[in-house]
């Protein structure tokens, strides 16, 4: 026992993985198996298990080597792997380090098919928006496919009973097997390097999806989108649907198909001309009618047929025009005569000479008046003086003295004596006679007494 | 005048198919509008016309030219092609 030399673990695990790695019958070696026990790490390296009928077998495929895998694993699912068996020395447990897998049979087809249409899609390269327009007049066109089979006489046979005129360019190419993709992939590319043709058609007849297979591949898929030609994809039958159907700008059922959607028929054209001009005729036709109707409307226009009639319709208004002119002149004229009368009247009546006349007539009046007041007081005067002349003679009294009566006055003759009263005996009074006077003495006074009656 | 549309069939000559039938259609779509004056729809329609004979003769070259691309040493080269019916025969479906 002590001559024994005892290994460390670590060292039995490394020896062992140095002997594994070393068989090249362990290394470069495809296993087929069903997947289980899948996980994606975070890391991005996956772990499974790969199982058949009778065993199973720790697989790892890191990430290095997963991130090109054309799908995605997942548990039953049914693989190709390929790689090395190695040893996994912490753990003492030997497995396979996968570094290409593929799916397994038909039914992988399938899937590999519907996993890629699903990134594709995901991607947007199925957009509506990034599909190209097909060129309505295409002056060439530009057929990938292979140069024998049905397909290609099916599309030049088309191409030439719809449209002889339009030239065609044919790439050929191998639409099967390994190296259908690259060659359909550089078909297109070249094409779109000559630049010759405006429109592309790619495709096949009709095939199995293993014949078919290379219109489901990525690099055709991403070349046919690439193209700055539009594409038509024409694969197989009208059921058949690849990936380059998805991502051609048009999809044809058929190559015939295809054909048909790249040109435009050329009995049809012919049909479209001839309907463009007829309706360019009928355009003009109806245009012309529609200046001879405005022409004939104008000349019909009564300024032209009849000329004296819009004379006189403007005669009319004249003379109207005119009466009316005479009729507000008069009635504004008479107003300004009967306002000048008024205004007249009014000036007459406080005229100076009217006032002149007036006030002659006045003073010729008073004046008048005057001297027949003055005569007649002059006259009632004289009779009135001559009646009291008459009175006063009657009353005189030298006509009483005359009768024998006398007057006596004081000496003086100043005052008139009326009653013995009024003198003394002795005193001196003059004795007024009809015809002189007597100066006399009083001697004596006797009273008397009057009766009266 | 004259001379306007003279070059105007040169120009019209120099055209290609797509182009000319635009041009038709759009001649097509002003005159059907109606709003054009009568003497431009006169000449709208001259030009339709002789752009419809032209497209007309367009459609008539049969030219036949159909071409395969070959590979050669050289580069990329091209000789006619013809389908042919015997090749198809048993070769199925490609």
């Amino acid at each position: 026992m002590d001559q024994q030399k005892v290994m460390s673990i670590r060292d039995l695990n490394r020896y062992i993985k140095v002997r594994l790695e070393g068989d090249p019958g362990l290394q470069d070696i495809w296993l087929r198996g069903e997947i289980s026990n899948f996980t994606h790490h975070s890391s991005g390296h996956m772990y499974f298990t790969l199982k058949d009928e009778s065993g199973r077998l720790k697989c790892i495929m890191f990430a290095s080597y997963n991130q090109r895998l054309p799908f995605a694993p997942k548990d039953g699912m049914k693989v190709l792997a390929r790689g090395g068996v190695s040893v996994y020395e912490r753990d003492g447990a030997y497995q396979f380090y996968a570094t290409a897998m593929q799916p397994d049979g038909i039914g992988s087809l399938y899937l590999a098919f519907e996993q890629l249409k699903k990134k594709l899609e995901a991607e947007g390269l199925f957009a509506p928006h990034v599909k190209r327009p097909i060129p309505r007049f295409p002056r060439a066109i530009g057929v990938i496919t292979s140069p024998t089979g049905a397909a290609v006489r099916d599309i030049i046979i088309t191409l030439q009973r719809r449209h002889p005129s339009v030239p065609i360019l044919l790439h050929p190419v191998s639409v099967q097997g390994t190296a259908a993709a690259p060659s359909i992939v550089k078909a297109i590319e070249t094409m779109n390097r000559l630049a010759e043709v405006d429109v592309l058609i790619v495709g096949r007849g009709g095939g199995s999806l293993e014949e078919l297979w290379a219109f489901n591949e990525e690099a055709v898929a991403r070349a046919i989108r690439a193209s700055l030609i539009p594409v038509i994809s024409a694969v197989g039958h009208e059921t058949d649907f690849t990936i380059a159907d998805f991502v051609a700008d048009l999809r044809a059922a058929t190559p015939t198909a295809a054909a048909e959607l790249a040109v435009p028929h050329a009995a049809e054209l012919r049909q479209h001309l001839s309907h463009l001009e007829q309706r360019m005729g009928k355009s003009l036709r109806l245009l012309a009618g529609k200046s001879r109707e405005r022409w004939q409307h104008a000349a019909r226009s009564p300024y032209f047929t009849d000329p004296r009639r819009m004379l006189l319709a403007q005669a009319e208004r004249l003379d109207r025009l005119r009466d009316r002119l005479t009729f507000r002149a008069q009635s504004q004229l008479g107003r300004a005569a009967e306002r000048a009368a008024r205004l007249n009247g009014r000036l007459a009546a406080s005229s100076p000479t009217e006032q002149a006349a007036f006030a002659r007539k006045r003073m010729t009046g008073a004046a008048r008046a005057l001297e027949l007041a003055m005569s007649g007081t002059l006259r009632s005067s004289r009779n009135a003086y001559v009646s009291l002349v008459r009175h006063l003679d009657a009353l005189s009294p030298l006509k009483v003295m005359g009768r024998g009566y006398s007057l006596v006055y004081d000496e003086k003759e100043k005052n008139l004596i009326r009653t013995i009263g009024e003198v003394q005996p002795g005193d001196l009074v003059r004795v007024r006679l009809a015809d002189g006077r007597l100066d006399c003495q009083v001697w004596g006074i006797q009273g008397e007494e009057i009766s009266n009656g | 005048m004259a001379e306007d549309k003279k070059a105007a069939a040169e120009e019209a000559a120099g055209m290609t198919f797509e182009q000319a039938m635009e041009r038709l259609e759009t001649i097509v779509t002003k005159l059907e509008s109606g709003d054009v004056p009568l003497e431009t729809a006169i000449e709208l329609f001259q030009e339709g016309m002789s752009l419809s004979r032209l497209c007309g003769q367009k459609l008539e070259q049969v030219e036949h030219r159909i071409e395969m691309l070959v590979e050669g040493e050289a580069g990329i080269g091209r000789k006619p092609f013809a389908p042919t019916r015997e090749e198809t025969n048993g070769d199925k479906g490609e």
